[in-house]
């Protein structure tokens, strides 16, 4: 039964995989729900990553490592918030400056912890649990029962995320401002302090995406360890149709994408009796290439739900007639 | 009764270099109507942004109920008690109505943290009942008519519980069906002790609806009055600042002498989810002939025009320019070949002009693809522009000046110029004075008369129908896309034209 | 308390006043943090400036990094102008550099006066093909050409990566895997010490000013970025000038792929670009998408690349800085915009009587 332990352990490393994608995803969909397209998810995972990383190593307390991540990725986010919601600057080329300063800071700062490892008080509660019994399920024991305490944690925010969207007060201001900003206003709600909340709330969580890598999956710290998993999570916005519970799917789906591209050089398939092989990098344009597809199939389906915020990528100011 | 509510002193507003509003003094008492009168760009709106909080006066105060207070945000505004039902509705299209209720009042989380949605909807029933509004509140806005939006803003303002209510230009775009209705919602909710403010630059609606009203020119009050003791002559004096004739002229015409331009026989045009937004619609157009087109908006009128223009994909009939048929020719085809028409579109800065680019730019826009070579001649487009500039009398800076930077009535000087300058046979315009001062708009009608005296065909697309019987020789109803009738404007009023809008036909009977 | 308002654009004086003001606060603000990492600012300001313009070398050196983007910047800027957003710089750069390495292992004994031209001709057309596609989707589907031309990016990445690694591996290399090396007649000739690439951006510095700027095409353009509903309108054959536009945007920068495949790097690999295709974007975004301007600032992004790479050897300081310091800058420059519109006015407040 070597096979279904093999799909047991690839299904458990698909969710891992997708887990820093789920986080990025979830940040990203906080920006664009108050109408900001930030391609800074990248720099910010990245910060979010060696901050993390750092103070793990120097308090070894996992609690703060995970905090101070996040708390980086809030402030670059922040600063991205000044540029584009007081300043009124334009939303792409900021996202793209934010993931240079972000990778350059990010390399910058971890020039020295490059060799570091973490102690054993931080990778000890992050580690995998591996729940007895449960865990031991066939197939998707492993992927279910058998994961770091942070993968849960992502999943808890995607479902919150969700619960505050849909249902609450705030959630719907959210929305409205995202799609309607100038209704937003008329309506009394303070759209300044909703966009920088949310915004920074977003660098929150793609601060924490990015340290799941350097804490938990790797877990050490490399130069732009993140390796694009901030521009997968932007495209996954769309493929989720921003929505938080299907950004789940969607981030395990492209885990597993990754997963199969890591884990096999060359995959073979049988086919008409000869062998053909299909290497690595094709599994990995998978993902890029679904989201294209994906993209095609919502601008088709033409469903008003199913769009992107209408203000997506404006900026607002409230005197402008 | 006379007790003052709101009371606006010595209000002062500029963008940029425009001054706005100048030094105003206006005031409302508890259970008025209260028309704030004045002519497109005067200032009503601006005003009416600052006591909702939405912009912030540069000088001047506010009070209400005798205090002083200043409004930093709408949500001061709203706290205050003060309701607006903008002109553009600020309502979300992919939200339902009751969405869009709750969240304009989303701040108070006192009433909690979740949107709880029954108790929204019995809210709800409850103020339609009270003031006799119709909604139904699990509606996305993006299937409401017009008027059902404005119904929801009303309700918006209503739930949050204000007590003074600013609507501006609410009756633009309805029937005068459903300005009635609305007015009589209006009635209710003054008798329920609100004070209303009312944003027009129609006469006929001051007259009926408000107690008092207030007049604005040129971003200064110029005078409040009872309304009881004034009329539309006194009323125009004031806003326009000098005595001017409300009657435009009209051309008389001679049948015999007509030749006939356009022909357009069973035009159909697809719209979206299976309707036809164009439904089989025929009429003839002669040269030195006006004929106007009257509709709610989004009956076809733009399709119309776009379909003539080749703007617009046909389903089927026939559109006969000049005993050929121009069916299919694109925009391009129709430059390229000569073909004399001009079409002045609804949305000038949109369609009809680059708002970016200069006025030499934009004289060129479409005769630049008929003159030889790979590059631009803008010494030819120079000429032009001061040709135009002078002939129209422009006010501009020179012809290199951004067309977005001049005024509106500027602006589609601009557009008309260029249109007229091609010498058509047909010139199609779509709402041409909308948004323009009374004086501006006189000059519009002047250019077109003139037109129809050198004997061109002009459809007119119009949205007032005072206008329309003014200036047309006849008018062709659109409702959902059918002609309704087409009748002379001499002998058709107002209430006649008024049920073919809402889709009865020609002698009252009710067509699908 | 402080108020928002707005007012009218800025003379050209002011606006001159205001770039320099605000790249003058970013270097201080940037100084600051490196002095508050221990680093001496004016020392690291004037290696950065020694570094990249400081001897023959050094200048030879920043002028190889500036061809890139500013041909890069230069084809971004067609799009843009079209406010299509093509981000897919990057991808295109791919193409238009395998295009033309395909075409020398296919033709491989060429003479030098057929080979080159014939490369860079393939790259303008492979980049632009690689642009036309979220082109076509976008003009007959309405797809997000942002996010399609973005993932486009790393299709083409992968690709050449697959490449790299695969059939077009060079069995000499022996450590890392790495794709063939350019022969005498497929790489481009040197003039003044820097590979005639120079040449080649600077005819096209021209080329596209009086394009964007005298032509009717370049018109079309601009008509066709404002509103597309008025070049239909104006009876402008709207699919092909974007398919045009589009296509020359593409082309010009798989044309900087080939250039840096063949005149700096010697072989085509999977970083040759080092993620030039994001940079050109904010170089011509600060440019304005002129042409000339464009000029101006690729090369000050090559300046403060170079002079970045030089600190690492001079102070020790890891090349990484200079993305910090591009960042801060930006991010200056960025929010500086908002003067030449704005202002912020200070209101005292009100004294209740």
């Amino acid at each position: 039964m070597e096979w279904l332990n093999q799909l047991s352990l690839f299904l458990q490393t698909s969710v891992q995989m997708g887990t820093p994608i789920l986080l990025g995803t979830l940040g990203c969909i906080m920006n664009e729900k108050v109408g900001h397209t930030n391609l800074g998810v990248e720099g910010m995972m990245l910060m979010g990553a060696i901050m993390g990383f750092i103070t793990g190593v120097n308090t070894g307390n996992p609690v703060l490592a995970i905090l101070a991540s996040g708390l980086a990725g809030a402030l670059l986010a922040l600063v991205y918030a000044v540029i584009t919601v007081t300043f009124l600057g334009n939303h792409v080329v900021t996202g793209l400056v934010l993931t240079i300063f972000g990778t350059g800071l990010s390399s910058f700062a971890g020039q020295s912890y490059t060799q570091s490892n973490l102690p054993e008080s931080v990778t000890k509660p992050l580690a995998s649990l591996d729940l007895p019994l449960v865990s031991d399920i066939p197939i998707l024991g492993n992927m279910l029962f058998n994961q770091s305490i942070y993968v849960y944690i992502s999943i808890l925010c995607a479902i919150l995320l969700f619960i505050y969207m849909k249902f609450t007060k705030p959630g719907l201001c959210m929305r409205m401002i995202g799609e309607n900003p100038a209704a937003a206003d008329a309506s009394g709600i303070n759209i300044t302090a909703y966009k920088y909340i949310h915004i920074c709330t977003g660098g929150f969580l793609c601060g924490m995406g990015g340290a799941y890598l350097s804490l938990v999956f790797v877990p050490r710290w490399q130069e732009e360890l993140t390796a694009g998993m901030g521009w997968i999570a932007v495209a996954l916005v769309i493929f989720a149709t921003w929505d938080p519970l299907k950004a789940i799917f969607g981030a395990y789906l492209f885990g597993a994408m990754r997963a199969l591209g890591l884990k096999i050089q060359n995959l073979k398939i049988p086919l008409f009796g000869h062998e053909v092989t299909i290497a690595s990098q094709f599994l990995d344009m998978i993902p890029y290439i679904m989201t294209i597809v994906v993209l095609i199939i919502i601008t088709l389906r033409k469903k008003k739900e199913y769009q992107a915020p209408a203000s997506l990528g404006l900026s607002y100011f409230r005197e402008d007639r | 009764m006379d007790e003052i509510c709101v009371k606006l002193e010595g209000i002062c507003k500029s963008f940029g270099s425009v001054v706005a509003n100048n030094n105003i003094n206006f005031d409302v008492r508890s259970g008025e109507i209260h028309a704030l009168l004045g002519e497109n760009g005067s200032g009503k709106s601006t005003l009416m942004n600052i006591l909702s909080g939405i912009y912030n006066p540069d000088a001047g105060h506010i009070e209400l109920f005798s205090k002083r207070v200043s409004f930093a945000s709408p949500k001061d505004s709203i706290k205050a008690g003060i309701g607006m039902v903008h002109q553009h509705f600020k309502l979300v299209d992919v939200l339902t109505a009751k969405e869009n209720i709750i969240a304009n009042g989303c701040d108070r989380l006192t009433d909690g943290f979740f949107t709880s949605g029954k108790a929204m909807t019995a809210r709800i029933n409850e103020i339609e009942q009270k003031y006799g509004l119709v909604l139904d509140p699990d509606k996305k806005i993006y299937n409401m008519s017009v008027s059902e939006k404005q119904t929801c803003e009303i309700l918006k303002v209503l739930c949050r519980g204000a007590k003074i209510l600013i609507l501006d230009e609410p009756t633009a775009v309805l029937t005068p069906q459903e300005i009635r209705v609305l007015f009589e919602i209006l009635r209710n909710m003054k008798r329920q002790g609100c004070s209303i403010i009312i944003i027009t630059h129609k006469l006929a609606e001051v007259l009926e609806i408000s107690d008092r009203c207030t007049i604005l020119r040129r971003g200064q009050s110029i005078k409040t009055l009872n309304t009881a003791e004034t009329d539309a002559r006194e009323l125009t004096e004031l806003m326009v600042g000098r005595p001017i004739s409300l009657d435009i002229e009209r051309v008389p015409i001679e049948r015999e002498k007509l030749k006939p331009i356009l022909n357009v026989k069973d035009l159909t045009v697809r719209g979206g989810e299976g309707l036809n937004a164009l439904d089989r619609v025929s009429f003839d157009l002669s040269g030195g002939e006006i004929l106007g087109v009257a509709g709610i908006a989004g009956s076809g009128q733009k399709e119309l025009c776009e379909a003539i223009a080749g703007l617009e994909r046909v389903a089927g009939g026939d559109i006969i320019f000049k005993g050929s048929s121009i069916l299919r020719l694109t925009p391009r085809d129709i430059i390229r070949r000569g073909i004399t028409m001009s079409f002045v579109p609804e949305d000038r800065l949109g369609m009809g002009l680059v708002a970016s680019m200069s006025i030499i730019d934009n004289v060129l826009l479409k005769s630049y693809q008929n003159m030889p070579g790979i590059f631009m001649n803008r010494t030819e487009g120079r000429r032009i522009a001061d040709d135009i500039i002078e002939r129209f009398d422009i006010s501009t800076p020179s012809p290199y000046h951004i067309v977005s930077k001049l005024s509106g009535g500027n602006i589609q000087k601009v557009l008309l110029g260029r249109e007229i300058n091609l010498n058509p046979d047909l010139l199609i315009t779509a709402y041409p004075v909308r948004g323009l001062d009374i004086g501006a708009s006189y000059n519009i009608y002047d250019m077109l008369n003139e037109q129809k005296r050198k004997g061109v065909a002009i459809l007119f697309i119009g949205e007032d129908l005072d206008v329309l019987l003014g200036l047309c020789d006849r008018i062709m109803v659109l409702h959902a896309g059918k002609v309704m009738g087409i009748v002379d404007a001499d002998k058709a009023t107002k209430e006649e034209l008024g049920l073919m809008m809402l889709g009865h036909a020609e002698n009252g009977r009710l067509k699908g | 308390m402080l108020k928002i308002q707005k007012k009218q654009g800025l003379t050209h004086k002011q606006e001159v006043i205001l770039r320099i003001s605000t790249i003058m606060i970013a270097l201080i603000a940037a100084g600051l943090i490196m002095a508050v990492l221990g680093y001496n600012p004016f020392t690291m300001y004037s290696k950065l400036i020694k570094g990249a313009l400081g001897s023959k070398y050094n200048f030879t050196s920043t002028i190889t990094k500036c061809i890139p983007l500013l041909i890069l910047s230069l084809g971004v800027s067609i799009a843009f102008k079209m406010k299509f957003w093509n981000i897919g710089a990057e991808g295109q750069f791919y193409m238009g550099a395998f295009g033309a390495t395909w075409v020398w292992l296919a033709l491989p004994d060429l003479p030098a006066i057929v080979m080159l031209p014939l490369m860079l001709l393939t790259a303008l057309v492979f980049g632009g093909i690689w642009a036309l596609i979220p082109a076509l989707l976008k003009h007959k589907l309405g797809t997000s050409e942002t996010l399609v031309t973005l993932m486009m990016n790393y299709i083409a990445i992968k690709w050449v990566t697959y490449l790299q690694y695969g059939p077009w591996k060079d069995p000499a290399e022996k450590n890392m895997p790495k794709i063939f090396k350019f022969t005498e007649n497929s790489t481009l000739p040197k003039l003044f010490g820097v590979h005639i690439g120079w040449i080649i951006a600077l005819v096209l510095v021209v080329l596209i000013y009086v394009m964007m700027k005298y032509t009717k095409f370049g018109f079309e353009i601009s008509v066709l970025g404002e509103n597309a509903q008025t070049a239909r309108y104006a009876g402008m054959n709207v699919t092909r000038t974007l398919i045009l536009a589009v296509l020359l945007s593409g082309g010009i920068c798989g044309l900087a792929g080939v250039i840096q495949a063949t005149g700096n790097e010697g072989r085509l690999a999977a970083d040759i670009s080092a993620g030039l295709g994001f940079t050109a974007i904010i170089t011509a975004w600060l440019a304005k998408l002129s042409a000339p301007m464009i000029l101006v600032t690729s090369f000050l992004f090559a300046v403060l690349l170079q002079g970045g790479a030089y600190l690492q050897v001079a102070m020790q300081i890891p090349a990484s800085v200079s993305g910090v310091i591009q960042g801060i800058i930006l991010f200056f420059v960025l929010a500086s915009e908002f003067f030449t519109n704005y202002k912020i006015v200070v209101c005292k407040p009100e004294v209740n009587d």
